[in-house]
């Protein structure tokens, strides 16, 4: 309990952390969203008018306290440029990006662990060797160009999916979840080659420790070997990795987004940062932090579950 | 565990090939056009605070004015059946048409109509952003089918303000008109996704000739999706295409060639060292090769220009000042000795980098320069970094932008040139070109303004006040199933008068 406590004021921390450097960043970079919404017909007047309204020229530290309590509470303002409420706004967009990065990780588990298992099981002959190659490459490339190769093969020749034809889930899930694919899989890609390595060399050195050749002297056989003892230990090792990687996903499908025209969180907020929007912005970036803490803490806790020994 | 893995791996095949074949729409749901946007509409769906080009294109279809423009730039009627000048000029009596109903199924009252003429002039105490109509006196309700509006001064540019998308009808009882757009127009709005699309339906009450095809789409794209969404069929049809990207399209596209309504120069301004040199000026005119940028930047397209305005705007349209400055080096570095300058100098061109065309234009640029002495930098920065550095805070020395009309009217592109003029980011200053401005505000005569304007272009042209280049050609790549997509002299889409093909 105690060890979760302190896990959770870390994460706490960060987050303010985080959303401090935000609200710090916007003041350097150049611009305001009052330049933007006025565009070509600003005036001095009009900016000085506009400024007031928004409450922009309050003092920084009064404007972050009053954002932190507002966003504490659940309430993340009003965009600037649509009107509307935040919360509305990325309510629609945030199982987008959730379900994006879930099928992702789905995808990430359901090809590398049997074909980490496999490897390792026939290592010594050609095709394992070839897979190795292989595995090299798409480790080597980015989900973004991945994502750009698999839209010209499968989208524009094939014609597999439609590029672009993005269908939202309230119109038809099946639609929605039939688009999410082959994004998934650009990001699902690479990550899955990573875990496929080192699952591999992780089984392979757990079957050189003494406790292997134990229970191969007490007769059972190589399946019973791998699935009953081997497996087990060597997973620990990959769930760290998997946690970082799906933390890491999260970040990954904002870049993927652009690509496929996916209208998740990563458009809005790169939008939103480029139009100084920063209600949007901002929550968006403390989103993302929270998610990302959550999953880290998550992987801890699951240290613990699976190796009691560790306590801090 | 083989088999197992087989097994997975086939399921898994097969849902994405069975679910991938889904997405997209269903045959047969013909009355459909998706039209691709390159921004989303980010300022405000109240027309009254509408300032971007990009805002006020999209919601020409769901709003209007008393009057309307139509593609030939001529003013129509629309929500107001005709109108009246007093013999002052002064007064305009507007005649309401019977029988216009808003979107939620109103019809149009006097009312509306004072409220939405007030508001967009700023008058209400809400801030209008726009002030379309800050020359508006009063307005006054005459009776249930009659609106006097009275001026402060004579203006006869005032119906073509009227016809503006910024000076349109709005309910009065509407409180929310910033998410929930209500108008008169076509289409009406039903619901939009920030960064994703704006969906409209043709509006079955309309007064004209009602809309052809029953759901319209906006869809946000980034530029280089544009041309790989069309290719794959998720969008229709999009404006303002450049040739390069054309050239990618391929087959399967009607493309309507048509030009932009902007005037595209280097601006200078007018106030820092050197550009305050008129000589400085027009040795950078005389160094630029306006065809040669076309052919390197634009594969040839393009209306080569002389001075602040463009060739849509027929009667004050000035071809023979396109070839004032002839490309002529020697005569440049002659002129900038003169100045001072034998070995030239250092300056800094700020582009805005989200706009391709200029960026490529300020590119081919540096090299024509570099001809003379000239050392041109670029500096490209963030659109928001552009509007607040350049155009508001006028923190620059050079600028490659493309500078439209917001109305039907010349002073919508000459009045930036007045010394005082809020708009002036170029600190442009002769006392000569104030004088012909504020003459040209009191003459009613329209020959006599005409002629006016044409001076005013002469001067500018004269003064070499920018390094004029082209009025930029555009390019709409449209679906093979739909016709009838329509130029407008000014920046707007008119999607009502699209049909699909027989």
């Amino acid at each position: 309990m105690k060890y979760i406590g302190k896990k959770l004021a870390t994460m706490l921390i960060t987050v303010l952390i985080v959303t401090m450097l935000v609200f710090l960043a916007f003041r350097v970079i150049p611009g305001d969203p009052v330049s933007n919404m006025l565009g070509t017909s600003a005036t001095e007047e009009k900016v000085a008018n506009l400024r007031e309204q928004l409450g922009l020229n309050r003092p920084l530290p009064v404007r972050y306290i009053e954002w932190v309590r507002d966003f504490f509470f659940g309430d993340m303002g009003k965009s600037y440029t649509y009107g509307m409420s935040v919360k509305s706004m990325l309510a629609s967009k945030i199982p987008i990006t959730i379900t994006l990065t879930v099928m992702s990780f789905i995808l990430v588990v359901l090809i590398s662990i049997p074909l980490g298992i496999y490897c390792a099981k026939h290592e010594d002959k050609w095709y394992s060797k070839a897979i190795d190659v292989i595995n090299q490459i798409t480790m080597s490339v980015p989900s973004f160009f991945v994502g750009m190769i698999i839209t010209y093969i499968f989208g524009l020749v094939l014609r597999w999916f439609r590029p672009g034809a993005f269908v939202n889930y309230k119109t038809s899930v099946v639609g929605f979840l039939g688009y999410l694919i082959f994004p998934a899989i650009s990001i699902a890609l690479p990550k899955a080659a990573m875990t496929v390595k080192l699952l591999k060399s992780s089984v392979l050195k757990e079957g050189k420790l003494d406790y292997v050749r134990t229970a191969y002297s007490r007769g059972n056989s190589t399946d019973q070997v791998l699935y009953k003892h081997v497996f087990k230990n060597a997973l620990i090792p990959v769930i760290t990795f998997l946690g970082v990687t799906l933390a890491d996903m999260v970040a990954g499908s904002i870049i993927v987004e652009q690509v496929f025209s996916i209208p998740g969180l990563g458009r809005l907020l790169i939008t939103s940062i480029s139009t100084r929007d920063y209600p949007v912005a901002q929550a968006i970036i403390a989103i993302i932090a929270c998610i990302v803490i959550f999953i880290n803490f998550m992987v801890d806790i699951l240290y613990k579950v699976i190796d009691p020994r560790i306590s801090k | 565990m083989r088999k197992r893995l087989l097994l997975i791996l086939t399921v898994l095949l097969t849902l994405t090939i069975a679910l991938g074949g889904c997405s997209g729409r269903k045959a047969g749901d013909s009355s459909k056009i998706v039209v691709g946007i390159p921004q989303d509409l980010e300022d405000s769906l109240d027309p009254h605070k509408a300032t971007a080009a990009g805002t006020r294109e999209v919601l020409f279809n769901v709003y209007e004015g008393l009057l309307k423009p139509d593609e030939n730039g001529d003013l129509i009627p629309a929500v107001a059946k005709e109108y009246e000048v007093s013999d002052d000029g002064f007064t305009y009596k507007f005649i309401l048409r019977e029988g216009v109903k808003f979107h939620d199924g109103t019809p149009v009252t006097a009312e509306d109509v004072k409220y939405s003429l007030e508001k967009s002039a700023g008058m209400t105490g809400e801030e209008t952003l726009i002030a379309a109509f800050s020359n508006i006196k009063e307005v006054n309700i005459v009776s249930d089918s009659e609106v006097d509006v009275v001026l402060k001064e004579n203006d006869v540019d005032f119906p073509a303000y009227a016809a503006s998308v910024n000076a349109s009808i709005i309910p009065k009882a509407n409180t929310a008109s910033d998410t929930n757009p209500i108008g008169t127009g076509p289409y009406k709005y039903v619901s939009r996704s920030p960064q994703e699309n704006i969906i409209m339906e043709s509006f079955d009450d309309y007064w004209g000739e009602k809309a052809s095809i029953k759901n319209l789409e906006f869809k946000i794209e980034s530029g280089d999706s544009m041309i790989m969404d069309l290719k794959g069929g998720s969008i229709d049809m999009c404006a303002r295409i450049s040739a390069t990207q054309i050239a990618q399209l391929g087959d399967g596209f009607d493309i309507h060639e048509g030009s932009m309504n902007l005037v595209q120069a280097l601006y200078l301004n007018n106030k820092v060292k050197p550009f305050d040199d008129v000589r400085v000026r027009q040795a950078m005119c005389y160094a630029t090769d306006t065809q040669e940028i076309l052919d390197l930047a634009f594969e040839g397209y393009g209306s080569p220009i002389g001075s602040q305005m463009f060739p849509s705007f027929g009667k004050y349209y000035m071809p023979e000042l396109e070839n004032k400055y002839p490309v002529d080096v020697e005569k440049a570095k002659k002129l900038l000795a003169d100045a001072g300058y034998p070995d030239g100098f250092d300056m800094t061109i700020t582009v805005p980098s989200n706009y391709i065309p200029h960026v490529d234009t300020a590119q081919v640029l540096v090299e024509q320069l570099k001809k003379v002495g000239i050392k041109a930098t670029i500096d490209q920065v963030e659109w928001n970094t552009w509007l607040s550095d350049v155009y508001t805070g006028r923190k620059f020395e050079s600028t490659v932008i493309g500078v439209d009309a917001s109305s039907l009217t010349a002073d919508a592109l000459l009045g930036r040139f007045y010394s005082s003029a809020d708009n002036n980011f170029t600190n442009y200053s002769n006392p000569e070109y104030d004088k012909l401005y504020e003459e040209s505000r009191k003459t009613l005569d329209d020959d006599k303004r005409t002629e006016l304007y044409k001076q005013m272009e002469t001067l500018l042209a004269e003064d070499a006040a920018n390094v004029y280049i082209q009025d930029m050609a555009e390019f709409v790549p449209m679906n093979k199933k739909f016709e009838g997509y329509t130029f407008y002299p000014l920046y707007v889409q008119d999607i009502a008068k699209i049909k699909i093909k027989e």
